[in-house]
Order: C-alpha cells, then structure tokens, then sequence
C-alpha cells in the first residue's frame, strides 16, 4: 500500500490529501467488486447461490451487498492508513479511474459474457 | 384515470429518483468544473460551499434511494416467475421480454446492464460528497482531487444515464404492472 501511496510534500493549502485518495480508490474498488461479483454470480451456481441473498431480488441482492461492504471496509481501512499523510494521488487517481472504467466495461452484458 | 401501485413505484423510481439526480449531475458538474477550478477567481463565500455540500449529500441520498427501491421494490416484480400455463403474461415483465426473440434483448442487453451498472452511481457521488465535505473550497489548491471527483461524477451521470434509459424501454415494452388499482380522477 505505501508503494502505491509514497508520502509526498503537503500543498500549499497544509492540507493531506489522504482522506481524499482513500475515498477516491475505495470507490473505484467497490465499483470494480460490482462487476466481478456479476460476472461471478453469471458463471458459478455455487456464487450465484451463494449471493442469494434475499429471493424475490436474487444474486443482485448478495451481489450488492457484498460489493457495498467490500468497498465501506476499504474505505475504512485506507482511510486509517492514509488519513494524516499527503500521497502521491496521480498514481491512486489512475488506479481507481482504471477500475471505474473497467467496471463499466465489465458490466456490460457482451464483455461480460465473454469471461 | 388510474394507475396500479407497481406502475406507480416505477414512475416514483424512475421519474421522481432517477430523473431527478440526473437533472442535479449537471448542476454538480459544471459548479465544480467552474467554480473549484484552480484558474478561477471567483471567491467561494462560506454559503457557496455549505449549498454544495448539502447539495451532493442530498445527490448521495437520491442515488442510494434510486438503487435502493429499484433493486428491493421493482426488481422483484420484474422478475418475477409465471406459473405453468400462463397465457397472459402482462404481470410477468421479464417472462414476457424474454417470449420473444424481437423483445428479449430488452432483457438480455438491458436489465442486465442496468441492474449491475446503476450501483456505480451511489459508489461514485458518496464518495463525491465526502470528498467535498472534508475538502470544500481546498479542492481549488487540490487539483488532482478535484479531477477525481469530477471524473467519478461524470461516470456517475453516464451510468444513471444508461440504467434511465433502459428503464425506460423496459417499461416501454414490458411494463411493471398489477398490484392495488389508484384511481387519480374520474373522467367526464
């Protein structure tokens, strides 16, 4: 973690940018667990049922969830970790709008069905 | 003039929710693409920033309430399961998209993509706000953050964008009927 976030200097506004650069890639995590966990649910009986966890919404239901729960627990861990430091964010920024992007693409019906 | 209590959860969702965080993506974005910019020159009074800060939680609030009500409310009428020998498939959406080969793409493409793509919009904004409530004005000195926020904004108005729009060719095709009948207005 602290190789993908090597503390830089403080802007001049003082402020760390930590809190932010947790949020920003704990978003991008939480969406990209989205569309893993679809295409998870699409491929295997076992998760599809597994993810089942409310019946009259189906796989969605535990898909959802489970990716709402990873990205909150990211989140929170990222944030402890960062919270009082400034971080390189080029490189987080890049990292999380990769996963964002890969997330769109992956939800996508015709990419996903190719896994 | 009536409407069914399931037609009327789909228009709270769609018109009331969805259409409403995507009329406030546009207010959000150009605000923070102008006003937060490092070159701009126009002060942030302290009001400024409380109304965005309120602004984006509300918009936080609207998402979740949208995916919230679509996935735990409408989804299970959706889809739900037609008993052997149903003929009339009008309470069935899914059912009858997927009868026929001219429809079931609306299904396929459709719902598929828009029951997973619709929950990178609550990811994307919450982390939006929170952002901007620790950040505020600081975002003008704070570039990179600011790029952020505004890429994961746009991402989020593309994806209520596209479940909008497939929501609104599933009901199109395949309405979410049935359940208690509201009367709005007698006619003449």
């Amino acid at each position: 973690m602290n190789r993908l976030a090597p503390t830089v200097p403080a802007n001049s506004a003082g402020l760390p940018n930590g809190s932010g650069a947790a949020a920003i890639l704990a978003a991008g995590i939480g969406s990209f667990m989205v569309a893993v966990l679809a295409i998870a649910a699409d491929n295997s009986a076992a998760v599809k049922s597994l993810l089942n966890f409310y019946r009259p919404s189906g796989p969605l239901s535990g898909v959802t969830t489970f990716a709402v729960l990873v990205w909150l627990i990211a989140w929170g861990i990222l944030d402890w970790r960062w919270r009082n430091r400034t971080v390189a964010l080029g490189r987080i920024n890049a990292v999380a709008l990769v996963l964002l992007g890969m997330s769109l693409l992956l939800t996508f019906p015709p990419i996903a069905d190719l896994f | 003039m009536e409407i069914t209590a399931r037609s009327l959860w789909t228009l709270i969702h769609g018109m009331g929710f969805g259409a409403l965080y995507l009329l406030a993506c546009s207010g959000v974005l150009i605000e923070l693409y102008r006003r937060y910019s490092p070159k701009s020159e126009c002060p942030i009074s302290p009001r400024d920033e409380k109304f965005l800060k309120v602004y984006l939680v509300a918009m936080a609030a609207l998402a979740w309430i949208t995916v919230l009500t679509g996935t735990y409310i409408i989804y299970p009428w959706y889809r739900a399961v037609a008993p052997v020998g149903t003929v009339n498939l009008a309470g069935f959406p899914q059912v009858m998209l997927k009868s026929s080969p001219d429809t079931i793409g609306w299904h396929s493409l459709g719902m598929e993509w828009k029951e997973h793509v619709a929950w990178l919009v609550p990811i994307s904004i919450t982390m939006a706000a929170a952002v901007f409530v620790r950040y505020g004005r600081n975002l003008r000195s704070q570039p990179q953050l600011r790029a952020a926020i505004l890429c994961f904004t746009l991402t989020s108005f593309l994806a209520a964008g596209i479940a909008g729009f497939f929501g609104a060719m599933l009901v199109k095709n395949a309405p979410v009927e049935g359940g208690r009948v509201i009367h709005l207005m007698h006619g003449e």
